[in-house]
């Protein structure tokens, strides 16, 4: 981007949505975070606090 | 030009970048993806063994959302067809909400990611078999069934019929005759379910050049179709009481809602001019929804019933 008239600038509503997908992005990640986290957990089971330190 | 007026700002050529939250929600097919949902988890329900809840409902969310990226996939490719068929003519790419590599992109990530989460998390025979629903969805059907073959319906719906297997081999890691049953169920469910919309909806097939069997065989040919189907149907939707492992409850339940899918069948093979013709349709087309639901809400009940009791 080398210049002011060299792009779209984005309008209210374009701001908005553009705010709701990033929302929904950081949403999914850290639920994906949790469920990998909490799965992790129930695999190893009650082992997980039996092991070496 | 600051840092904060850049980001407010796009490159001239710049397509895409227009859609909301919910028109990417919209693209996953959300009211097809409930039904997915339903009976993926009543196939982990009747399935031997047990599942930790977690497990349960992380392979309930990959089944979600392989499903949705298929019809994400599906809208890219469709979008063509889409765009002239009332029907579909405001879903996110026709609307210009998303763009087709957009909903390409979103479609592709959604498959690899639910694919690998239920290969790594749950079962890897689970992530093979989502893996393939989505491509036969996605390729076998969208790309080259639906628009070659009037019989782009029967086929294709098995692809719509894998997730109570998916669910059933998400328990056990394998699949049985019994989950087969209920593939079958859906399998066979699905041609008279669409050919019902379908000969109501033919002007909008014929004008996208689908060739659906109303549009290529013509209506009569439709309607023999659909009975034929719905008298297959009736008897495999009774087959978990045959296979012992549904109640004598279900199997008078199943058996009275078989007897009135093929009397509602009849009716619109009976009926070929005018309005009565599109009010029988309409008719079986609406029962059909409550015939598979009713049908799965069932099992999923005996098998909660067997679950408290045991």
């Amino acid at each position: 981007m080398s210049g002011e008239d060299n792009g779209i600038k984005l309008t209210d509503d374009q701001k908005s949505k553009r705010r709701s997908r990033s929302i929904a992005i950081a949403v999914t990640l850290f639920t994906l975070v949790v469920v990998f986290y909490i799965v992790t957990i129930v695999k190893m089971g009650p082992d997980i606090l039996n092991r070496p330190l | 030009m600051s840092l904060a007026d850049r980001q407010d700002t796009l490159p001239a050529a710049w397509e895409g970048g227009m859609g909301s939250a919910g028109d990417y929600i919209a693209l996953l097919k959300p009211r097809v993806m409930s039904l997915v949902i339903f009976t993926a988890f009543v196939g982990m329900m009747l399935a031997p063994g047990n599942v930790h809840p977690v497990i349960a409902v992380v392979a309930i969310l990959c089944i979600a959302v392989g499903a949705g990226a298929s019809g994400a996939l599906n809208m890219w490719y469709d979008a063509d067809i889409d765009r002239v068929m009332s029907r579909t003519a405001k879903r996110p790419i026709p609307a210009g909400k998303v763009t087709p590599d957009e909903a390409l992109a979103f479609g592709i990530t959604l498959s690899i990611g639910s694919v690998l989460t239920l290969g790594l998390l749950v079962n890897w025979f689970a992530g093979a078999f989502l893996a393939f629903t989505i491509f036969f969805y996605a390729v076998v059907y969208t790309m080259w069934l639906k628009r070659s073959t009037p019989q782009n319906i029967v086929i294709g719906g098995a692809a719509g019929a894998f997730p109570p297997m998916i669910g059933w081999a998400a328990v056990t890691g394998n699949v049985s005759l019994e989950s087969f049953v209920l593939f079958l169920i859906i399998f066979m469910w699905t041609p008279p379910h669409f050919w019902a919309l379908a000969l109501f909806k033919k002007g909008d097939y014929e004008t996208a050049g689908v060739p659906m069997m109303p549009v290529m065989a013509g209506e009569t040919v439709t309607r023999h179709n659909i009975l034929a189907y719905s008298i297959l149907l009736a008897p495999i939707g009774v087959a978990p009481y045959f296979l012992g492992y549904a109640s004598i409850a279900y199997g008078m339940m199943a058996g009275a809602l078989g007897l009135a899918f093929v009397a509602l069948a009849y009716d619109v093979w009976r009926k070929r001019e005018g309005d009565v013709a599109r009010v029988a349709c309409v008719r079986l087309f609406k029962f059909s929804l409550y015939y598979l639901f009713l049908l799965f809400a069932g099992l999923l009940a005996e098998s909660l019933v067997k679950g408290f009791v045991a």
